[in-house]
């Protein structure tokens, strides 16, 4: 039984090229239509954020509502390497991401067991006492001020240095490190892996029961998308020049389940990109007119939820399925058409 | 001449629910090659022998032995990859998936590489086969690629039913597979499980009892959860505890 190549099996695709093409040009044009650089490098960050976090709850059907502190531990690591160790860009990035996973393997394997709103309460728990944490170890973590003046180190290339004190340059090192999470992201939801991940969301006893070790795939996808959240993080502190508490308060960590969703995380691989990029330009646009931009956020959120759960890119595709017309029923699968 | 174990021994099993004892006493064998088949009224605790034998609850005292190994309290997955397999009596399927991807998810050679975070399966063409093969052999040929959740009810136990096979198992326990189907789709159902009784060591639940005493070569009846008769279609049918009971006037 022969199959034609899907897109799956590509390293890159031609949305990962639409998505660059907008996000390399974007400093030239962002400032003509109204907006600012440094909106560029949250939205990247937050990209980054989502996409792993997706990989827990769109891909696996794990609700995790305090995903923030893998966000706030890695901003914390790549902080405190910068502070105290040493000025080091990849040491700092390296840090955030290890640590990130750390705490994120601590948690997945005090969680993985549990399922549903269980699970959801221990994602909550577990966030809470990170942020906790991190009002109140002040010593390490400068309580509730934070770590503050966080430098922003120079790339070193060997024979070429980049400073990134400059918001377009820091953009692009976002933007580098969103191509290289965009492209490994991809991999793994079209790998064998992440094919395990979505029969785990579909139905966790059957997956047991042909013989699939359940709890170590969870533990496993936690801990890899706790380790994004931790890049995305430590690029945050960078931005930012600072880490602090809020980061992994319940609210900040909500933002991003609001990003997957409305963007369509259930249904598309680019849905929590779709959903980070209205969210930032919600929150910029519309509060240019309007302080309660976050009610009307929430409305739309609501909205959303009700009448369109699949999100942006699921109304999308409705309508591309609509217009194609084709009317062969088509599942989420992984398999392209057959031929032969 | 030696003794030979069963392929599968329950011995002395007791399950409780809180102060509710389930199962009492529950001896259980199925031989190699051999259709064994489990009945009894609705509540008799047929499921839950189902789910101790198979890893999803664990018994509170006796011994669950398959192929002269231990496999008493381990879980699902273990047992699973021992090489045994069973269907539910509620459909139980990966619904967004295709046909083909449910079994190709299930198939051992993809299970066993599961954690490799590269490599795609859509190129791998010998599990495709396989699995297209499966599907043929359940009557499944040209909905390959239809999602779990668009076949019809008898198209979806089926399926289930080729889930189970997919693993490559040395038993398969099928509970209720005929559940909710009408006629038609019952006879396509009772000509599927007579093929596949030539090549699978096979326990079934059911209540239909035509189809199981011309299906099984050994039934256990249980009530109340205990075993109360065993023996061949023909030794239940003169059973005397059997026609005391609703079960002998089906039988």
């Amino acid at each position: 039984m022969a199959l034609k190549v899907d897109s799956g099996d590509r390293l890159v695709t031609r949305p990962m090229l639409i998505l660059f093409a907008v996000l390399v040009s974007l400093p030239f044009w962002i400032e003509a239509v109204g907006l600012y650089q440094y909106l560029g490098i949250e939205i990247v960050v937050w990209m980054i954020y989502a996409l792993g976090f997706n990989l827990l709850l769109g891909y696996t059907g794990l609700p995790s509502f305090g995903h923030g502190a893998y966000f706030g531990v890695g901003a914390y690591a790549f902080g405190l390497i910068q502070l105290r160790v040493v000025e080091s860009l990849w040491l700092g990035l390296i840090a955030g991401i290890l640590a990130a996973m750390a705490a994120g393997a601590a948690v997945a394997g005090l969680i993985s067991h549990r399922r549903g709103i269980y699970y959801a309460l221990m994602t909550i728990a577990c966030g809470q006492v990170f942020w906790f944490t991190s009002v109140k170890w002040r010593s390490v973590t400068g309580g509730e001020d934070g770590l503050l003046n966080v430098a922003r180190p120079t790339i070193d290339l060997g024979i070429l240095s980049v400073s990134l004190r400059d918001n377009t340059a820091l953009y692009y090192l976002a933007v580098a490190m969103l191509g290289v999470t965009v492209i490994g992201l991809w991999r793994v939801v079209h790998s064998r892996f992440g094919k395990a991940l979505q029969a785990i969301k579909q139905n966790e006893m059957r997956a047991g029961f042909v013989g699939y070790n359940v709890w170590l795939y969870k533990y496993l996808v936690f801990t890899l998308s706790a380790g994004i959240a931790g890049l995305a993080g430590s690029l945050f502190a960078m931005a930012q020049k600072s880490a602090y508490p809020d980061v992994m308060s319940l609210h900040s960590a909500g933002l991003v389940v609001m990003m997957t969703l409305i963007g369509g995380g259930f249904v598309s691989f680019w849905g929590p990109v779709v959903g980070t990029a209205v969210f930032f330009l919600a929150r910029d646009l519309l509060g240019a007119f309007t302080e309660t931009w976050l009610l009307w956020y929430g409305l739309m959120f609501m909205g959303i939820i009700l009448f369109k759960p699949e999100g942006i890119v699921g109304a999308w595709q409705d309508l591309v399925r609509r217009r194609r017309s084709a009317g062969t029923a088509e599942g989420t699968g992984f398999l392209p058409r057959l031929r032969g | 001449m030696a003794h030979v174990e069963p392929l599968f021994v329950a011995s002395h099993l007791h399950k409780r629910f809180g102060h509710q004892v389930v199962l009492e006493e529950i001896n259980l064998a199925f031989r190699q090659g051999e259709v064994s088949g489990i009945m009894g009224p609705n509540g008799a605790g047929k499921t839950t022998c189902f789910n101790v034998l198979t890893g999803r609850y664990k018994p509170d005292r006796g011994q669950v032995r398959f192929g002269g190994e231990d496999i008493t309290g381990l879980p699902p997955r273990t047992i699973a990859r021992k090489g045994v397999s069973r269907s539910f009596q509620l459909i139980n399927l990966f619904n967004d998936y295709t046909a083909l991807e449910n079994i190709l998810v299930a198939l051992p050679e993809v299970r066993n590489r599961g954690f490799n975070m590269t490599q795609s399966l859509s190129r791998d063409s010998a599990a495709m086969d396989k699995a297209a093969a499966i599907l043929r052999q359940v009557g499944l040929a040209g909905k390959e690629l239809e999602p779990a959740k668009m076949l019809s009810y008898g198209d979806r136990r089926a399926l289930e039913i080729a889930v189970a096979l997919a693993p490559e198992p040395r038993i398969l326990f099928l509970d209720e597979p005929t559940s909710g189907m009408g006629t038609q789709a019952t006879v396509r159902l009772a000509e599927l499980l007579m093929d596949l009784k030539q090549r699978y060591t096979m326990v079934v639940i059911e209540h239909d009892m035509k189809f199981l005493f011309e299906l099984a070569d050994r039934i256990s009846v249980i009530h109340w959860g205990q075993v109360i008769a065993e023996g061949s279609p023909a030794e239940l049918r003169a059973n005397k505890w059997v026609q005391a009971s609703n079960l002998g006037k089906l039988a």
